[in-house]
């Protein structure tokens, strides 16, 4: 049991030298959501009008309605980022080092999905501090209630980006992860605009949007943030983390992105 | 008991037959040299012994575990230097060294005692805390070699680990690795397709076309067909072209 300990903790320390080291990295990382809340949001603030919806109590303007889905934004861009590097060349150096540890592939990529999630959490919190600064303010105790279901959106989207990089060939670079993946699961969601007013434009698209894992994802936090419990939204993210995570580790085969790159 | 035993090691990239059939052994304490030339199946080769792709047909044992049945013993027994360096750059040589006794699961003391010696035994002590980064290729080489011994293992595989080095470093990796081997009995697979590396006594063996077209001790082998290993190397190799 020390051993997976030891491992587990190892490659968690590598990831914080690697973020502690790469500042660069983590500040671009916010300049996307940041552009969001203090440019789209405050254009769009006076044509979206956001009535009382829950778990807010009163009227919010659009700044505070776009903050869980911005965090959630850091956390999908990440988990695709990493996962994509997983399994492509950029990280291949690495991974060869991980894989050949002894301890169970398993446990040794469950740990990696892992590590990268709790360091996309400090980017998350990094940027919900500046939306404080900012002005938008939920409550101090919501941050903290917010954390384990920040961990579980960032698991659950970092083990979808293996699946999906194991699965899917197009998938070799960043833009078709962009068109493919990123944009639809963010914009067919929650994150931008609530689903009644999807709805009210197109029926369709609000059924895309209500199945969509994002949706769930940001509708957790989004109730976590102001302590409430949104029991589907937990359910959604408990059960689709398992089967992405399962599903991603039965696919990954390093041999297979070989095959397809000699074949 | 064997170092290493690969046994009818047969491996395909869908209809293209990348390994065809090939076994050998090492003995303890052997330094061997796998030549080939590109696309010979060097690289296959060693993913496979790296548990990187799974094996298709046949077996490899790493001082006597079965990669198919007990591969974490045999991956236990197994330090590898990758072709590529596999280094983070922006970390210190010990932070290197001290993760990769994480990913074996050693605590923390035995990890500081190993770390010691091994940045010891490679005359890196001083360097511990520099950026591997600022590191020239040869010493980031045996950066690389300090971080495959960490875990004690049997059989040290290095894979073209002299590609980019310059002739001196290149020279001097080859020597460092034929010390560690007669010093401390570890059973060493070199793989290379630069002839000059390859010493009368070393096992030596010559995979081309996924094939094992030569196998044995360097002498034996010139003493058995002639000539010098510039010449067996190119006759083995046309004669399979031709074929």
């Amino acid at each position: 049991m020390n051993a997976y300990w030891q491992c587990f903790s190892g490659i968690v320390l590598r990831e914080w030298l690697r973020f502690v080291l790469q500042r660069t990295r983590f500040l671009s990382a916010l300049v996307r959501p940041l552009l969001w809340l203090l440019v789209f949001a405050a254009g769009f603030r006076a044509a979206l009008g956001i009535s009382v919806i829950e778990p807010y109590d009163t009227y919010i303007p659009y700044e505070v309605y776009i903050i869980p889905g911005l965090a959630c934004m850091i956390l999908l861009f990440n988990g695709m980022q990493g996962s994509l590097a997983m399994v492509y060349d950029r990280e291949m150096g690495s991974m060869r080092v991980l894989l050949t540890s002894p301890l169970p592939r398993t446990f040794l990529l469950c740990s990696k999905l892992l590590a990268t999630s709790l360091i996309s959490l400090l980017q998350v919190y990094g940027f919900l501090a500046i939306a404080w600064v900012y002005g938008v303010q939920p409550p101090a105790m919501g941050l903290l209630v917010a954390l384990p279901a920040l961990l579980l959106v960032a698991l659950m989207l970092s083990a979808l980006g293996l699946l999906l990089s194991n699965a899917i060939r197009q998938l070799e670079n960043f833009a078709g992860v962009m068109n493919f993946v990123i944009f639809p699961l963010f914009f067919l969601s929650s994150a931008l605009y609530p689903l009644w007013k999807m709805r009210d434009s197109s029926e369709w698209l609000y059924w895309l949007c209500a199945v969509n894992p994002f949706t769930h994802a940001v509708e957790l936090v989004r109730f976590a943030l102001y302590e409430r419990f949104a029991g589907l939204a937990l359910l959604v993210c408990l059960g689709l983390t398992g089967v992405f995570t399962l599903l991603a580790v039965l696919t990954f085969n390093p041999q297979h992105a070989a095959l397809r790159k000699k074949g | 008991m064997n170092a290493l035993d690969a046994r009818a090691i047969s491996f395909a990239y869908g209809a293209r037959q990348a390994l065809r059939d090939v076994s050998f052994s090492l003995a303890p304490g052997r330094f061997a040299a796998l030549l080939g030339p590109n696309g010979a199946g060097k690289s296959t080769l060693i993913a496979l012994l790296t548990r990187l792709y799974d094996l298709q047909g046949g077996d490899i044992h790493v001082g006597g575990h079965s990669l198919r049945e007990a591969p974490r013993e045999a991956l236990r027994q197994l330090g590898v230097v990758f072709q590529q360096s596999t280094l983070d750059l922006d970390l210190s040589v010990e932070q290197n060294l001290r993760y990769h006794a994480a990913l074996h699961g050693l605590s923390r003391r035995e990890t500081g005692l190993r770390v010691e010696a091994e940045l010891e035994r490679q005359t890196l002590g001083e360097r511990r805390r520099e950026k591997v980064r600022e590191l020239n290729g040869g010493h980031r080489r045996r950066v690389e070699i300090a971080r495959a011994l960490l875990h004690q293992p049997r059989l040290l595989l290095l894979d073209e680990a002299s590609v980019g080095l310059d002739p001196a470093s290149r020279l001097a990796l080859n020597q460092h690795v034929r010390t560690l081997c007669r010093e401390q009995g570890l059973s060493v697979l070199w793989t290379t397709h630069l002839l000059d590396e390859v010493q009368a006594d070393d096992a030596l063996m010559i995979l081309h076309q996924g094939r094992l077209v030569a196998s044995g001790q360097l002498d034996t082998l010139l003493h058995e067909q002639g000539g010098d290993l510039g010449g067996l190397f190119a006759r083995l190799t046309r004669a399979e072209v031709a074929a």
